[in-house]
C-alpha cells in the first residue's frame, strides 16, 4: 500500500494538458506488478542465484568454499569446457543456418509458384518440430545405428559402405547437428512462408515488368521482404542451438571421448552427476551471456538494415 | 529511467537473496551424522507402533522387481504396522536424483546409493547417511557376506576414505562382469588368456566378430577395458587405485600393459568394427542371435540372455593368467542405506535385514538373480548354475575387483572418455594412461 500511495497521487496530479503527450503515467508500472512479480520469481531470482553459486566451489551437498572467478576461468582454460563452447558454434552452423537456407528456398519457391495443398506440405515440413525432443533423439538414433540402422542399408543399397555415424570422432558432431536440422527446417520455412504471403504481389509484378529473372527477383524482393522474419528464425534457431542438451544426451552422452560435448551437457553432468555445481552455474552463466550477445547481434543487424 | 529501475530490482534482488552465506552452509550442524541413539539389541518392530516406511530403490527389471515385491509383501505380513511406500526409479534416474532426494527435509528412510566417491562419498560427507555398524552387530551383518564386500559399502565418516571406516548399507546382489560364450561356436570355453586370445583369433579366421560390444553410452568400454586390465596388473593394485590409498597409481607399466593389450585386441579385430557406435543393448541382442561368439557384461543381461538363448549361452570369468586365482571387475549392486533424518532406524534396519537374509537369498535365487550373500541355495537349471559357480569361485579366490568409476567424484566422464579415444586411436596407450593419471592427481592434490 505504501507504493501504491504516491502512484496514486501521481495519477491524480496527471491530468491531460500538464503531462507531455505520450509519457506514460506512472500508474502503468502498477499494471507490470503482477507480471514482474511472475518473472522476477522464476527467471531473474534463478538467474540471480546462478550467478551468485558460479562464484563458489560447491559439490551441492556440503557447505562451499568462495572460488571467485576461478570457475570463469576454468571455463576458459579447461580444455574439454572451451571444446563444448566450440562445438556449440559448430552445431549452430546446422541449428540455425542450414535450416534457414533450406527455408529460404522451399519460401522462394512458394513465392513464385502456388502450390495445390499447401497447407498439408507445410504441416508434413513442420512435423519435426511438433514431435518430441526425446522421440527424435530416439528415432535418429536407431536411423544412425551402424549395423542394421536405416542410413546404412540405404547405403548399402547403391554399394556404399555404412559408417558409425555417432561412434566415429570426425562424424559424430555433423550427424547430431544434422538431426537439429531435420527438426528446426520446418520452423524456419513456415516463418519464411507466412512472410512471403505478406509481401505484396504488385512488388512481384513491378520487378517482372523490369524484367527480373526468378534469382534476381528472389534477391530483389523475396529478400529484403523477409528480414523481419529471418531475424526471428534465426534468433530461435540460435538459441535452441545453443541450449541444446537432449539430443546431446540421448544420442551420444558427449562421446565419443568429448567429440560432441556441449556447454548445456557440460552444465547437467557437472551440476547433477560429478558435484561441480559451482562450476556448471559458471558455465550456464556463460552459455547466457553468448546466447544474449548473439541474438542481440542478430536482432541489430537486422534493424539496421530497414 | 530504465537504467535506474533495472539497478533498483537488482539490488532489491539481492538483499531478498540474503547476499554473504555459503550455498550449503546452513547445514553444517548436519555434518558426519552421529546416529542418536546406538541399537543395542534387536528392535521389536511389531511394537513400533504404525510406521511408514519410505523407501527408494532400483529394482525397475524383471526378476529385480519380482524379487522386492516379493519380499515388501512378506515383510509387511510379518509387520501388519508397517507400510511400505516404495519409490522405483531406474539406475540412472536414481543416480541423478538421490542427492537431492537424501538432501531434502523429508528424506527417503530408506535409500539405494551407488557406491563410491561420486555417490556415496559425497553424501557421507554431508552427514545424510546413518551408519549402520550397531545394527551390524546386533543382527551380525558381517557373518553375512566376504570382507571385500562389505568394504565397497564402507566410508569413514568424512567421507574421505572409502573401503574403509563405517559400514552405511548392505547390498542384495552380487554383480561379476564375466564371459558370456555361445556354445554352438565355443564347445570348449578357454580357461586362460593365452587360450581366450586363441579362440579369438580363430573366430576371427573364420569370419565371425569374435567379441561383440556396444560403446556408444560410454560406460560399457570401462567393463570391457578393467575386464582385461584385470589379466595384466595385480588386484591389489587396481583396489589401491580404485579406493586411493597411499603410492597407488594409474600410469604405471601393468596398467599400461591392460591399455595395450585391448588396443591390440581392436587391432586385430576381436570386436566388431563399429563399437563406439553401437549401443549398449543392441550389442548383447546381437550376441544373442548369435552374430558373435562372445560378450563381456555383467550379470544382469543373464536373465534376458537365458530366456532368448535357452541352453546355448555360457557364462565364464575373464580368464587370467591362473585359472586357480580369477580376477574379474564385480561386486554387488547398490546397498540399501539408511538416511540420518529417518525417524524410524530401526524399521529401517529390520527392513534392511530382512532383505539380505537366508530367506531372501531363496527369493533372489527363485527370481533368477544372483545373491550376494555366503551359503545361498544354488539355482537348479541354466546359465545361473553357471553364474552361481563362478561367483563361489571368485569370492573363494578372493578375486573381485572394483569398479574404476568409484575413485573420484569425474571419475566416470574423465575415465569413459578416455577409454572411447584410447580404442578409437585418439590416444596411444601410454597418452591414455598419463592422461588418467593427471585427472586422478587433479582430485588428490584438492582433497
Amino acid at each position: 500500500m505504501a507504493v501504491a500511495a504516491p502512484l496514486e497521487a501521481a495519477s491524480r496530479e496527471g491530468s491531460p494538458g500538464e503531462r507531455p503527450p505520450g509519457e506514460p503515467r506512472l500508474v502503468g508500472y502498477l499494471y507490470l506488478l503482477p507480471a514482474f512479480v511472475v518473472f522476477a520469481g522464476f527467471v531473474l531470482y534463478p538467474l540471480y542465484r546462478a550467478a551468485y553459486i558460479s562464484l563458489w566451489d560447491w559439490d551441492g551437498l556440503t557447505a562451499g568454499t568462495w572460488a571467485g572467478f576461478d570457475n570463469y576461468a576454468e571455463v576458459f582454460t579447461d580444455e574439454d569446457l572451451r571444446a563444448a563452447f566450440v562445438h556449440a558454434l559448430i552445431l549452430l552452423l546446422f541449428y540455425a543456418v542450414l535450416p534457414l537456407l533450406i527455408g529460404l528456398a522451399l519460401a522462394g519457391v512458394m513465392a513464385r509458384a502456388r502450390v495445390r495443398g499447401l497447407a498439408f506440405f507445410r504441416a508434413v515440413l513442420f512435423l519435426p518440430q511438433v514431435v518430441a525432443m526425446v522421440v527424435v533423439a530416439l528415432m535418429w538414433k536407431m536411423i544412425y545405428q551402424p549395423t542394421d540402422g536405416a542410413l546404412n542399408r540405404f547405403l548399402g543399397w547403391f554399394g556404399i559402405e555404412g559408417r558409425s555415424w555417432l561412434g566415429d570422432f570426425n562424424l559424430a558432431l555433423p550427424s547430431v547437428g544434422l538431426v537439429g536440422t531435420y527438426v528446426y527446417f520446418g520452423l524456419a520455412m513456415v516463418l519464411l512462408t507466412a512472410g512471403v504471403q505478406k509481401i505484396p504481389t504488385s512488388l512481384y509484378d513491378a520487378a517482372r515488368v523490369d524484367g527480373a529473372g526468378p534469382f534476381r527477383e528472389f534477391l530483389a524482393v523475396t529478400l529484403p521482404g523477409l528480414r523481419g522474419e529471418i531475424a526471428v528464425a534465426l534468433t530461435l534457431t540460435t538459441i535452441y542451438a545453443l541450449r541444446n542438451f537432449d539430443l546431446v544426451y540421448i544420442t551420444t552422452s558427449g562421446g565419443p571421448g568429448n567429440a560432441t560435448s556441449v556447454p548445456a551437457f557440460q552444465v547437467f553432468s557437472r551440476a547433477f552427476e560429478s558435484g561441480q555445481v559451482g562450476s556448471a552455474a559458471a558455465v550456464g552463466i556463460t552459455l547466457t551471456v553468448i546466447i544474449f550477445i548473439i541474438s542481440l547481434g542478430i536482432n541489430r543487424i537486422a534493424e539496421r538494415s530497414t | 529511467m530504465k537504467a535506474k529501475s533495472v539497478l533498483a530490482a537488482v539490488l532489491a534482488l539481492s538483499a531478498l537473496a540474503g547476499c554473504g552465506g555459503a550455498p550449503g552452509g546452513g547445514d553444517e550442524d548436519k555434518a558426519a551424522a552421529t546416529p542418536s541413539a546406538t541399537a543395542e539389541a534387536k528392535p521389536d518392530i511389531s511394537k513400533a507402533g504404525n510406521v511408514t516406511l519410505r523407501v527408494w530403490d532400483q529394482n525397475v527389471r524383471g526378476g529385480q522387481n519380482a524379487e522386492i515385491e516379493e519380499l515388501n509383501k512378506q515383510f509387511q505380513a510379518k509387520y501388519p504396522n508397517v507400510t511400505i511406500e516404495r519409490t522405483k526409479k531406474s539406475f540412472e534416474d536414481l543416480l541423478k536424483t538421490v542427492k537431492l532426494a537424501a538432501s531434502g527435509d523429508d528424506a527417503p528412510d530408506v535409500i539405494q546409493v551407488n557406491q563410491g566417491r561420486g555417490t556415496m562419498g559425497e553424501i557421507v560427507k554431508a552427514g545424510l547417511l546413518r551408519p549402520v555398524d550397531d545394527y551390524a552387530k546386533v543382527y551380525d551383518w558381517e557373518s553375512r557376506y566376504s570382507s571385500t564386500l562389505l568394504d565397497l559399502n564402507r566410508f569413514s565418516s568424512d567421507g574421505a576414505e572409502f573401503g574403509s571406516g563405517e559400514l552405511y548399507g548392505l547390498s542384495q546382489m552380487g554383480e561379476i562382469v564375466g564371459v558370456f560364450y555361445n556354445k554352438d561356436k565355443v564347445t570348449t570355453p578357454p580357461t586362460t588368456l593365452t587360450e581366450f586370445e586363441a579362440s579369438l583369433q580363430q573366430a576371427k579366421d573364420a569370419g565371425d566378430t569374435p567379441i561383440m560390444f556396444g560403446n556408444l553410452e560410454k560406460w560399457p568400454g570401462i567393463h570391457n577395458f578393467e575386464s582385461v586390465l584385470g589379466q595384466t596388473a595385480d588386484k591389489q593394485a587396481i583396489r589401491d587405485f580404485v579406493f586411493a590409498r597411499e603410492g597407488a597409481s594409474f600410469d604405471n607399466p601393468e596398467f599400461q600393459a591392460g591399455a595395450t593389450k585391448i588396443k591390440e585386441w581392436v587391432d586385430k579385430g576381436y570386436f566388431n568394427k563399429d563399437f563406439n557406435g553401437t549401443d549398449y543393448d543392441p550389442a548383447w541382442q546381437s550376441f544373442a542371435k548369435g552374430d558373435s561368439w562372445y560378450l563381456i557384461a555383467g550379470t544382469w543381461v543373464t536373465a534376458d540372455l537365458a530366456e532368448q538363448m535357452g541352453d546355448k549361452v555360457g557364462f565364464m570369468l575373464m580368464p587370467g593368467q591362473d585359472p586357480n586365482a580369477p580376477v574379474s571387475l564385480g561386486g554387488e549392486d547398490l546397498p540399501f542405506t539408511i538416511s540420518s533424518a529417518s525417524k524410524v532406524p530401526d524399521v529401517a534396519a529390520a527392513y534392511i535385514d530382512f532383505l539380505t537374509d537366508a530367506n531372501a537369498a531363496k527369493v533372489l535365487v527363485d527370481t533368477n538373480n544372483l545373491p550376494a550373500m555366503k551359503g545361498a541355495p544354488t539355482p537348479s537349471t541354466g546359465v545361473s548354475v553357471e553364474v552361481a559357480q563362478a561367483w563361489q569361485k571368485l569370492n573363494d579366490a578372493d578375486g573381485v575387483i572394483p569398479y574404476l568409476d568409484y575413485t573420484t567424484p569425474t571419475f566416470y566422464d574423465d575415465i569413459s572418455s578416455a577409454i572411447q579415444e584410447l580404442l578409437a586411436g585418439k590416444q596411444s596407450p601410454t597418452e591414455f594412461t598419463a592422461g588418467v593419471q593427471e585427472a586422478y592427481d587433479k582430485w588428490a592434490e584438492s582433497r
